[in-house]
């Protein structure tokens, strides 16, 4: 298991050099010139050209990308061009916002979504499936920001009972300024997480294993929790940890939208300044959330489901493991 | 003897999109105290149904219960709520599903799934359940180190001994075992057989045996009933039917097993197929395919007819016909 961990980290590599040279390369075939966005517009064309030394911007491409990818390697995300403060800071100090917004909005998804993706397909085609199936669709294709914007007006503007910009300080003004990005960026995921698991619980439904726990006399709702839907849940642990790992790289729109200091309006920002190394670093830390929620994921499955779990182990161990106990039956050959 | 469980008229539908289907129709079957009784029958009967049926456990949707009475012990289980239907599942009726490679649940170790069971009938904690489920797997012949593994690391024959256990680890009055041997080796399937048969006397279950083997009807059972198109067509004690097979269905089961004391060139199937269950024939079920058919079996539907000492018979032929006796 370890092992498998430990290999999947170093696949990360070549996931992470692969990203950023394609990112490096987009930034510097679009037609703009960092050093008028750093200096202004006013500069002199001797001060452009001696910043444009001083960053390495004359360099070719490839001589640009391996000098990035070195500092990188030292821990050097490089500075912003805009602001001047190093953007490896700058990013640390809003992800744990990022990661605190995320996390609700997963709450918000998951202990909606579930449930009442159990209840359509226990009821399937009942009112409330139909419902939830119709209300699901909206949700899905429904713009996140214009959700957003719709709350805003809604609860902050018209009713004003909670905030509509920024994040609170203290603990009470902070919960109520998460709860409209909160639901904003939750609803499109608890419509997908309920899909999922109304689709594999309707499969898992159908099995033998669910007749055979009916006919012990075990309450339908053990029945449902402990059979159906663990049954279920690889699907649906599928699906909630990539809308994390997309959640951890920060929603551009949502966070914009409410004015929330989290790594998202900091790409976007970047974005609009042409600010080449807080773009980098907004992209790495995109595919790293990415790609270490798609390694829980899989290392979840092993904890679900003893099938998926004894692949991961080694093949010795595997042969220490089975031999003696199938020694143990009469029919060990059958 | 005493009668422990009597289905009476018992009507089951699958109302699906392409049609309904007639599963079973007005279907009588008793089970007396402490014996086993082979219900018989080609895929598709209504074996499988009627079992659920018994346990509650149609899937509905499609299935429809339409009628008819299942009294055990004189409570009409059709009119039980669910809650009172928890209680005799599992403790007073067990069912061993059909197919043992898919009846465990995967993600849950097998000692977890016959404590559960303990535990939703017996106040007992989780512990001392675990130790009962232990001992279970002992008497179906698997060491108890291995409760905590998992159904795949287990053989299909050791799956369906994991299954048994579940089913006899409340101590049940009835066992329903529908076709417990089909899916296993044959060597496999003697094992299972001959275990089912000590622990029903250890455990003094009757036991309602589903299969379409008479092999294993002859080696176990004390009585037979032939099920056909979900409808029982002759029942008697087992030496009554294998000596004296009244039914023209009866009789092409039994012909189509060969003796090894004969010559036989080639197997002799029951010629035609079983009439289509959405659409079934007005008459009598089985005159499509049935030698001695005229117009009366097309036409009208035969009742079930006394022959005395317990063999019934759902054919015209015999209304007249002298039947001698048994014995
Ligand atoms: N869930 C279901 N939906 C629709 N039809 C079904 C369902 N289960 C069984 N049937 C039909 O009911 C009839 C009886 O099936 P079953 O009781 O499984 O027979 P057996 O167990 O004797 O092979 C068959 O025609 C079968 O196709
Ligand atoms: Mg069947």
């Amino acid at each position: 298991m370890i092992k498998y961990i430990v290999k999947r980290l170093l696949l990360l590599i070549p996931v992470l050099i692969g990203v950023t040279f394609f990112v490096f390369t987009i930034l510097s075939l679009a037609p703009y010139d960092p050093v008028t966005v750093i200096l202004g517009d006013g500069a002199t064309e001797e001060a452009m050209e001696n910043m444009r030394e001083e960053l390495g911007l004359n360099d070719p491409l490839l001589v640009r990308y391996v000098n990035y990818i070195w500092d990188l390697l030292h821990g050097d995300f490089g500075k912003s061009y805009k602001t001047r403060l190093p953007v490896a800071d700058q990013i640390l100090s809003r992800f744990p916002n990022t990661i605190l917004l995320a996390s609700c909005s997963m709450v918000i998804a998951i202990v909606l979504g579930i449930p009442l993706g159990i209840l359509s397909a226990k009821k399937q085609y009942s009112l409330l499936d139909n419902v939830a199936t119709v209300g699901g669709l909206i949700s899905v294709s429904m713009p996140n920001f214009w959700l957003g914007l719709l709350l805003v007006i809604l609860f902050a503007l018209k009713l004003r009972w909670l905030p509509s910009q920024g994040m609170g300080e203290d603990p009470v003004s902070l919960i109520k300024s998460l709860i409209l990005p909160s639901i904003t960026l939750g609803t499109g995921i608890m419509a997908s997480v309920m899909r999922m698991t109304r689709s594999s619980v309707l499969e898992t439904m159908r099995q033998d294993y669910i007749s055979t726990a009916r006919s012990k006399g075990i309450a339908e709702s053990r029945v449902t929790v402990r059979h159906m839907l663990k049954n279920a849940l690889i699907p649906i642990i599928t699906i909630s940890a990539l809308q994390f790992g997309h959640l951890l790289g920060g929603s551009m729109l949502t966070e914009t939208v409410f004015s929330w200091p989290g790594v998202g309006r900091y790409m976007l920002d970047a974005i609009k300044t042409k600010d080449t190394p807080a773009i980098m670093g907004s992209v790495i830390l995109m595919s790293v959330s990415f790609s270490i929620m798609n390694l829980l994921a899989d290392i979840l499955y092993a904890f679900v489901d003893p099938r998926i779990k004894s692949q991961y182990q080694t093949k010795k161990k595997n042969k220490q493991k089975k031999s003696p106990a199938e020694d143990g039956g009469k029919e060990a050959t059958a | 003897m005493n009668t422990i469980l009597d289905v009476k008229d018992l009507v089951i539908h699958y109302e699906t999109d392409d049609g309904c289907v007639y599963a079973v129709n007005g279907l009588d079957l008793d089970l007396q105290e402490g014996e086993t009784l082979g219900l018989v029958g080609e895929t598709g009967a209504g074996k499988t149904t009627l079992a659920r049926g018994i346990m509650g456990l149609v899937p509905d949707p499609p299935g429809r219960i339409r009628g008819g009475e299942i009294i055990y012990r004189g409570t009409d289980l059709l009119q039980c709520s669910n809650a009172e239907m928890r209680k005799v599942r599992g403790r007073k009726i067990a069912m061993i599903f059909q197919d043992p490679m898919t009846s465990l649940n995967p993600v849950t170790n097998v000692g977890l799934q016959i404590a559960e069971a303990i535990q939703s009938h017996e106040k007992l904690s989780r512990k001392a359940a675990m130790q009962k489920a232990c001992q279970m797997l002992e008497q179906v012949g698997i060491p108890a180190e291995r409760a905590g593994e998992y159904p795949h690391q287990f053989s299909g024959g050791m799956k369906q001994r994991v299954v048994i256990a579940i089913a006899l680890a409340c101590n049940p009055d009835i066992l329903i075992a529908d076709e417990p041997t089909t899916a296993l080796d044959v060597t496999i399937q003697a094992q299972v057989l001959d275990m089912l048969r000590e622990l029903r006397e250890t455990y003094h279950m009757s036991m309602l045996l589903i299969t379409h083997d008479l092999g294993v009807v002859a080696q176990t059972c004390d009585r037979v009933a032939v099920i056909y198109g979900g409808e029982i067509v002759e029942s008697a004690d087992v030496y009554t039917l294998f000596d004296q097979h009244l039914h023209p269905y009866t009789q092409g089961l039994l012909d189509s097993i060969p003796k090894l004391n004969e010559d036989v060139e080639r197997l002799k199937p029951i010629e035609g197929m079983m009439p289509d269950p959405t659409q079934l024939p007005e008459g009598c079920r089985f005159c499509s395919r049935c030698a001695y058919a005229d117009e009366r079996c097309r036409t009208e539907h035969p009742n079930m007819l006394d022959l005395g000492n317990g063999h019934k018979v759902r054919c015209f032929r015999y209304e007249t016909q002298e039947v001698e006796p048994h014995e």
